[in-house]
C-alpha cells in the first residue's frame, strides 16, 4: 500500500500564531481614523482632502526612496509609511500649502524614521516630528487656521503656492479653542468640541469620531489602553487643580476635548514603537504626557502642547524601560533590574 | 478553597490558541496491530543512554528488558514485542540525528502476551526500591519532555513532600491523548496517585485539568471514593498551562522560585499518563512499552487516539491513519506549540511523542517577517515575565551575555511569544539557538 509522500518542511514549532499581523496592525490604526478624517474633509472641505493627500504622498514617495531596494516592498508594504502620512495629515491646518505638507512627510519618514534604522529603531513619532519641522519652519502657515464649514469645493488659494513662496491668506481666518481660550478667554461649547465643528487642525476637531476611532482599537486590543487612560487621568487631574485656583484657567473637559488631545493621546501616544513596552512603564509614559500636555498650554507660549509633551515623553522612553522591566517569575523584589535596558 | 481559587486560578500571561481538539476527542483509543519491524532508541530523554542487555539473533519476550539504565538519570528499555533482536545499529531519531538502537524483528505467529507477574507489593517496599522499580520499568514523564521520573521521587533529606499535583491540564492544541486516558482509564490513574501518595508520603493529590475537558473532569470526580485525599481542579483554558511551574501557580497560587525545583515547595508533579504507567507497573507487570499517541491535525486521514508500542515505524502510525492527505507539508512529533517536525517518517515512536500532527500549507505558510513594533505582545504572552522581545534583538547581535543577564535561562521555551509576535520573529528559535551557543562555548571552555 502506497502512501503519499510529502517533500516534508522542517519549520520548528509553535506552529501556530495569533492572527493579527504587522501591516494589519497598522491599517486598524488607519482604519480608526477614518471616520474623524472624513469629519474634517467634510467640515473643511476638498482642501484638506488635498493636504492629506500630499501628506501620505510624500511619506511613500520618501519610504521609497530611502528604502534599499531589496527591503522596499516590505517597507511599503508594512503600512506603517501611510500611517505616518496619515497622521501628520490630520495635524496639519486645513489651508497649508501642499508642498509644505510633502515636505513634512519627507521629514516625518527621512528624518523620523529611517536614517534611525527603519520601522522599528526610532525613538521619535515620525508623524511629530515632521509637525515639529513644519511649526519651527513655518511658525506662520501652520498656525493660520482656515475656516471650517466654507463652500466644500472651494480650494483655499494659500494651497497652491508654489514651494519656498510665502502663501497669500484669505483675510478670512478663524481661530481654534485653545487659541479663543488662550489668547481671549473665551471657552467653546462642547458639543462643538464633540461634532467638530470648529477651527484646527484637520483631525483633531471632532472629539466623537476620535473616541469611535479609540474604542475600536481597544477591542481591537491595538494599543495599549495605559497610555491613554493615564493621559486623561494626569490632563483631567491637573487642570482641575489649575481650574481651582480660579485663575480663569480650562477646567477637564475643556482640557480633555480641545486640539490636539485626543487625537494625541489615542492614536500618537500610543504608537508602539516610541512608547514603553512595560505596563508599568506606559502609565508612567500616561501620567507623564498629561502632566505635560498641561503645563505647556497653560503655561507655555503656544496654546497647544500635545505635541511637545508626547516627544518629550518619546526620549524617556528608554529610560522608563529601563527602570520598569517586569520581575521574572519565580525571582522575588525586582528592584535590581536597572542594569537592563529595553 | 482559597479566594485564589474562587476566582478561576490561573497563572498570568499566556496566550489562547484555538484549541482544534474536536477531530479527535471523541474517538476512544485504538490499539494498533504489530508491524513487523521494532527500532528502540536507546538514548530517548534527557540523562544517560541505555546500556543494550541482548544481542543480535537474540530471542526476546513483549516486555522483557533488553536494556538497562546507564546512570542514575536514565531507564531501563523493555522490548515492545515479541521476536528476533535483529542488531544493535545506528538509526535516524525523530530529531534527525542517528544515533544506535535496537532493532527488533517482530515474531508474525506469537501472540504477543506479556508474560504474567506476580504483582508487586508496593507497600512493603522501602522508598530506594520503589525508586529502583520505577526506575526498572523504564517510566520516564510522558508529558512531553521524558525525564526519567525516578528522579523525581528521589527527595534529598530534610526535604517533605506534602502535595502530588496531577497534570491532566494538556494545554497543547490538538492533543487528546491525556484527556481521553482520563476517560478511559480513571480508575488505573487514581491507583497511580494512591501508590505515589503513600509512597512519598504526601497528603493530598490534586488533578489539574483545563475545563474544556469536562467529561474528564466528570469522570474522575465521580471515581474519587469519598474520603479519598484526591480533588480534581478545573483550569481556565491557557497555554502554557501544562508547564509544571505554571500548573502550581494555576492550582497553588505559589511561585517555584527560578532555579528550583518543585520539590523544593513541598510539591511533585506528574502527568496522568506517567501515573498510569506506575499503576500498570505495579498491578500488572507492564513495564513502559507503549504509549497514547494523538494523531491528528488538517494533513491526518483519519485522525485518532492510539495506543502503540514504543519503536514503531512514524510512518506505520500514520499509514494506519490512512496515510498522510496530499496536501502535507509538515509532520510534527509531540504538540503544535513545543513538538518538533521530522524531516523522515522512517523514525520510531519515543517515550515522549504525546502527538504525531500533520499540517498542511495553511499552518505552514508563514507570513514575511518585519520588524519589531514593540508592540508588547510578547511580553503579555511570557508566562515567566521575561522580555522576549530584548532577547530576539540581542541573540541577532550574538549578546549572549547580556541576555543571560536578564534570565534567559529562565525561559522554558513554550513559544507564547512566538505565536503572539504579528511581526512573526521568530523569537523562540533565536532563543533556543542562543542557549545552544552558550552551551557550546560552556563545553570549549571546559
Amino acid at each position: 500500500m502506497s502512501q503519499h509522500e510529502p517533500h516534508l518542511l522542517l519549520q520548528p514549532a509553535p506552529m501556530l500564531r495569533q492572527g493579527m499581523n504587522t501591516p494589519r496592525a497598522m491599517l486598524d490604526v488607519w482604519l480608526a481614523l477614518l471616520p474623524a478624517t472624513l469629519a474634517g474633509i467634510w467640515f473643511f472641505g476638498l482642501g484638506a482632502l488635498l493636504v492629506l493627500l500630499a501628506s501620505m504622498a510624500g511619506a511613500l514617495a520618501t519610504e521609497w526612496a530611502f528604502t534599499p531596494a531589496s527591503r522596499r516592498r516590505a517597507a511599503i508594504g508594512d503600512n506603517s509609511a501611510l500611517l505616518t502620512g496619515l497622521l501628520l495629515g490630520l495635524t496639519l491646518p486645513p489651508g497649508l500649502p501642499l508642498w509644505m505638507a510633502f515636505l513634512g512627510a519627507a521629514v516625518a519618514i527621512g528624518i523620523g524614521k529611517v536614517i534611525w534604522g527603519g520601522l522599528g529603531h526610532n525613538l521619535f513619532n515620525p508623524a511629530l516630528v515632521g509637525r515639529a519641522f513644519l511649526l519651527g519652519t513655518f511658525p506662520i502657515a501652520m498656525t493660520t487656521w482656515a475656516p471650517s464649514g466654507g463652500p466644500f469645493w472651494e480650494i483655499p488659494p494659500s494651497l497652491l503656492a508654489l514651494p519656498f513662496q510665502s502663501p497669500a491668506y484669505d483675510a478670512l481666518s478663524s481661530a481654534t479653542p485653545l487659541g479663543l481660550m488662550k489668547f481671549e478667554q473665551q471657552g467653546t461649547a462642547l458639543p462643538e468640541l464633540l461634532l467638530g465643528n470648529t477651527g484646527g487642525c484637520i483631525g483633531e476637531t471632532s472629539g466623537a469620531l476620535l473616541l469611535l476611532g479609540g474604542l475600536f482599537l481597544l477591542l481591537r486590543r491595538d494599543f495599549d489602553w495605559r497610555i491613554p487612560a493615564g493621559i486623561f487621568l494626569a490632563a483631567a487631574t491637573f487642570s482641575a487643580l489649575l481650574s481651582l485656583t480660579g485663575d480663569g484657567y480650562p477646567g477637564p473637559l475643556f482640557t480633555l476635548l480641545s486640539g490636539g488631545m485626543l487625537l494625541g493621546a489615542l492614536f500618537m501616544a500610543t504608537d508602539p514603537v516610541t512608547s514603553p513596552l512595560t505596563p508599568r512603564g506606559a502609565w508612567i509614559f500616561g501620567l507623564g504626557t498629561g502632566f505635560l500636555v498641561v503645563l505647556i498650554r497653560v503655561f507655555g507660549g503656544f496654546p497647544e502642547g500635545m505635541m511637545y509633551a508626547i516627544l518629550l515623553m518619546n526620549a524617556a522612553t528608554p529610560l522608563i524601560d529601563r527602570y520598569t522591566q517586569p520581575r521574572v517569575f519565580g525571582r522575588g523584589g525586582g528592584r535590581d533590574r536597572g542594569e537592563q535596558t529595553s | 478553597m482559597s479566594l485564589f481559587n474562587l476566582f478561576g486560578g490561573g497563572f498570568s500571561h499566556g496566550v489562547h490558541p484555538a484549541g482544534h481538539k474536536e477531530q479527535t476527542v471523541d474517538r476512544p483509543i485504538q490499539r494498533v496491530p504489530f508491524m513487523d519491524r521494532y527500532v528502540m532508541p536507546l538514548g530517548q530523554h534527557i540523562g544517560a543512554p541505555a546500556r543494550p542487555l541482548v544481542s543480535a539473533g537474540e530471542q526476546v519476550r513483549r516486555g522483557q528488558m533488553i536494556a538497562e539504565a546507564g546512570a542514575f538519570v536514565s531507564t531501563c528499555l523493555h522490548s515492545p514485542v515479541t521476536g528476533r533482536v535483529r542488531g544493535i545499529a545506528s538509526e535516524r531519531y525523530p530529531d534527525g540525528s542517528f544515533r544506535p538502537a535496537i532493532v527488533i524483528d517482530a515474531d508474525p505467529y506469537s501472540t504477543q502476551q506479556v508474560e504474567p507477574r506476580p504483582a508487586i507489593d508496593w507497600a512493603a517496599l522501602p522508598m530506594e526500591a520503589f525508586i529502583e522499580q520505577i526506575q526498572r520499568a523504564g517510566i520516564v514523564g510522558l508529558g512531553g519532555a521524558a525525564f526519567p521520573a525516578h528522579v523525581k521521587y528521589a527527595i534529598p533529606e530534610g526535604q517533605r513532600i506534602t502535595r502530588l499535583l496531577v497534570n491532566g491540564a494538556e494545554c497543547e492544541p490538538y492533543l487528546t491523548n491525556d484527556h481521553r486516558l482520563m476517560i478511559e482509564r480513571p480508575d488505573a490513574l487514581l491507583r497511580g496517585i494512591e501508590i505515589l501518595l503513600t509512597k512519598l508520603g504526601a497528603e493530598r493529590a490534586t488533578i489539574g485539568v483545563e475545563s474544556n475537558k469536562p467529561d474528564a473532569i466528570e469522570v474522575l470526580k465521580q471515581r474519587i471514593e469519598p474520603g479519598q485525599p484526591v480533588e480534581v481542579v478545573s483550569l481556565p483554558v491557557k497555554y502554557p498551562q501544562g508547564a509544571e511551574k505554571m500548573l502550581i501557580k494555576a492550582v497553588y497560587d505559589q511561585e517555584v522560585p527560578a532555579g528550583q525545583l518543585p520539590r523544593d515547595i513541598g510539591v511533585v508533579v506528574n502527568n496522568v499518563g506517567t501515573l498510569v504507567a506506575i499503576a500498570d507497573w505495579f498491578d500488572r507487570g507492564m513495564p513502559l512499552i507503549e504509549r497514547v499517541v494523538t494523531v491528528s491535525g488538517p494533513g491526518a486521514a483519519y485522525p485518532a487516539n492510539l495506543i502503540v508500542p514504543l519503536g514503531t515505524p512514524v510512518r506505520e502510525v500514520l499509514r494506519f491513519c490512512g496515510g498522510l492527505k496530499e496536501e502535507t507539508r509538515e509532520v510534527i512529533m509531540g504538540g503544535p506549540m513545543m513538538g518538533s517536525p521530522v524531516a523522515s517518517l522512517d523514525v520510531p515512536l519515543l517515550k515522549d511523542s504525546s502527538g504525531i500532527l500533520a499540517f498542511t500549507e495553511a499552518e505552514t505558510a508563514r507570513p514575511p517577517a518585519h520588524p519589531c513594533i514593540r508592540c508588547g505582545r510578547c511580553l503579555e504572552a511570557c508566562p515567566y515575565f521575561l522580555n522576549p522581545s530584548r532577547f530576539a534583538r540581542l541573540a541577532r547581535a550574538r549578546r549572549f551575555d547580556q541576555m543571560k543577564e536578564i534570565q534567559l535561562m529562565d525561559c522554558v521555551e513554550c513559544g507564547a511569544c512566538t505565536f503572539a509576535c504579528p511581526s512573526n520573529i521568530p523569537i523562540v528559535q533565536l532563543i533556543r539557538s542562543a542557549k545552544e551557543s552558550i552551551r557550546h562555548k560552556k563545553v570549549e571552555a571546559a
